[in-house]
């Protein structure tokens, strides 16, 4: 049996959420053990925090690896887990930019954004994930004889419990040559101003489903008609393609928001921008009763968006 | 500088329902396109090279239908195309694919290697394989170049709307994400002008490839089948007329402080 290992991210001295579904999902895929790997510079808080999840926590504490900037803590994490290991991460900016990269240096199969686990026949790890844009399912075998890198989509398994205590080993002597040909220099947050639709009680948010530019407007008019608690918001290729500015892009590469009411126009669901939405009821409105979104939603309407925002818009305008 | 982009073939799903042929897609009812990231690479490749010089080279792995994709690409500004085709390629994984092309790198000599940060299976993994082959360094998500000596600057889109900046060194590679720039448009023109082009090919002998390390043979991941997902409790839908559907709407946007 392969030796389960999961690089667990943290900020502050604090372990993501994330740590305990990928306790949980090393052991649907039947690790009897599984050992955290937290890297940084001073990151005894975090290393005990990840104990309460894992057998053990391996350490790498070294200045090098105070930013976490993947082409180094490729090289420490590859350091430190034995040949055949199964390593796992979660699917998040950080995961797409390390796994496939340590994948190829410790020889290992690489299974990204794993939305489910059916187990381990053999060497085999029978997984389920998605293609398309997330419109269609697939179950994926991977041969982990020599090991595997697997990025699992955050919220794809329950959490395991915590309670397990493991006990922190320090393993910074071995991180081996932390030099690095990308060198970390700053992170950019975008500037305050302008729009906030995290303070909005109802957005009206369309997706790629809107089709043009011009139709953008069917969307203001609806803001208009709901009144001042509405503003608009959209899904990445709104945003992508200059139709309206990044501030009102909803999901993990955008804002988080939490309204009263949703209102999800055109948009298929992908799972980065339902993370971007956090309360409140979501309404979708799509023309694919497969898109994902109406499995998200509390309310669904299978409809072209293009005819239905005019009509609904008028009948609030007549209320 | 010479700069190679990696793009793709890929079918075009967008917000249509998928249709399915037992445990596979039903391959008459797709069309294929380039892959939405690709179009953002080349484009970035073919700014990079106006300003500081340059060449930009498409290539891809696929079939004989990839072919359009190249010339599509080509249509935008890239002066040069390989095809790597070979039965032995076909349902290669992202390893096999990065594989393929490390093989054909070996054969020229780039300075920056861009592909799109993720193509139809979602893996977005042959960038980052493909760096860690050829001990290149690698920035994945990358919305912002800029080119200094021997060196770049990139943006990383990270979560939150943030961005993560980073030196790296030449030669590199990057996975490029939509939204760095705004493609140019091609029209039917511009690919009438390249439809005559030759573009060179290459298979798994000429590029020195084991072909059993590539393809369905040498693939350690692989997919078995497409389904779609038994619906889980998922959404209340509401039915009726337009003018019903639009009346219970309007009560729940009252009842839950949208109106």
């Amino acid at each position: 049996m392969a030796q389960f290992f999961a690089y667990v991210q943290h900020a502050d001295g604090v372990i993501e959420d994330t740590a305990a579904e990928l306790a949980a999902a090393a052991k649907a895929m039947g690790a009897d053990s599984v050992t955290a790997i937290v890297t940084g510079s001073g990151v005894d808080a975090a290393a005990s925090a990840a104990g309460e999840f894992f057998n053990e926590v391996y350490k790498i504490d070294n200045a090098d690896l105070a930013y976490p900037n993947a082409e180094v803590v490729r090289k420490a994490v590859a350091a430190v887990v034995p040949a055949g290991s199964v390593v796992l991460m979660s699917h998040g900016t950080f995961a797409m930019d390390m796994g496939p990269g340590l994948s190829i240096k410790t020889n290992a199969a690489y299974i990204a954004d794993v939305t489910g686990i059916d187990g381990v026949d053999g060497t085999t790890l029978k997984v389920v994930r998605t293609e398309l844009g997330g419109n269609i399912s697939t179950h994926v075998n991977a041969d982990i004889a020599n090991g595997a890198v697997i990025t699992l989509r955050p919220g794809a398994v329950e959490p395991a419990a915590g309670g397990v205590g493991g006990a922190v080993a320090d393993k910074s002597g071995e991180a081996g040559d932390l030099s690095a040909k990308r060198k970390f220099i700053e992170v950019v947050t975008p500037e305050a101003g302008g729009v906030d639709i995290t303070k909005a009680e109802v957005l009206v948010s369309i997706g790629r489903g809107i089709e043009e530019e011009d139709n953008i407007e069917l969307a203001m008019e609806l803001k208009e008609a709901i009144g001042s608690k509405a503003e608009v918001s959209c899904s990445r290729p709104i945003v992508d393609a200059k139709w309206l500015e990044p501030a009102r892009q909803v999901g993990t590469s955008g804002k988080t928001v939490k309204p009263n009411v949703y209102l999800a126009l055109g948009i298929s669901g992908s799972f980065q921008h339902l993370g971007g939405i956090k309360g409140g009821i979501i309404i979708a409105v799509n023309k694919n009763p497969n898109a994902p979104i109406f499995q998200a939603a509390d309310y669904g309407i299978e409809a072209d968006i293009l005819e239905f925002i005019p009509a609904l818009t008028e009948k609030i305008n007549d209320l | 500088m010479e700069i190679l982009v990696c793009v793709k073939n890929v079918p075009d799903t967008g917000e249509e329902e998928i249709e399915l042929d037992g445990n596979d897609l039903d391959y008459d009812e797709l069309t294929y396109v380039v892959n939405e990231w690709d179009n953002y690479a080349v484009e970035e490749a073919i700014q990079i090279a106006d300003k500081v010089g340059g060449n930009v080279t498409v290539i891809t792995v696929g079939n004989e239908d990839a072919d359009e994709v190249l010339r599509r690409e080509m249509a935008m500004g890239a002066g040069n195309a390989i095809h790597l085709e070979d039965e032995a390629f076909e349902k290669s994984d992202a390893k096999g694919v990065a594989t393929i092309l490390k093989a054909a790198v070996d054969k020229g000599k780039y300075d920056l290697i861009l592909t799109g940060a993720q193509a139809d299976a979602g893996y977005g993994a042959v960038g980052g394989m493909l760096a860690a082959m050829l001990d290149y360094p690698y920035a994945s998500l990358v919305n912002k170049i800029e080119v200094g000596s021997g060196k770049l600057t990139v943006g990383r889109e990270i979560e939150g709307g943030n961005t993560e900046m980073n030196e790296i060194e030449l030669p590199c590679v990057l996975s490029i994400q939509t939204g760095i720039n705004e493609p140019r448009y091609v029209g039917i023109k511009g690919i009438k002008q390249v439809s005559g082009v030759d573009i060179p090919k290459f298979a798994a002998s000429d590029l020195g490839l084991d072909e059993s390390s590539v393809g369905e043979e040498g693939a350690i991941v692989k997919r078995q089948d497409y389904f779609i997902p038994e619906a889980g409790e998922g959404a209340e839908m509401l039915e009726g007329s337009d003018d019903e559907i639009i009346a219970k709407l309007i009560e729940i946007l009252k009842a839950n402080g949208g109106l």
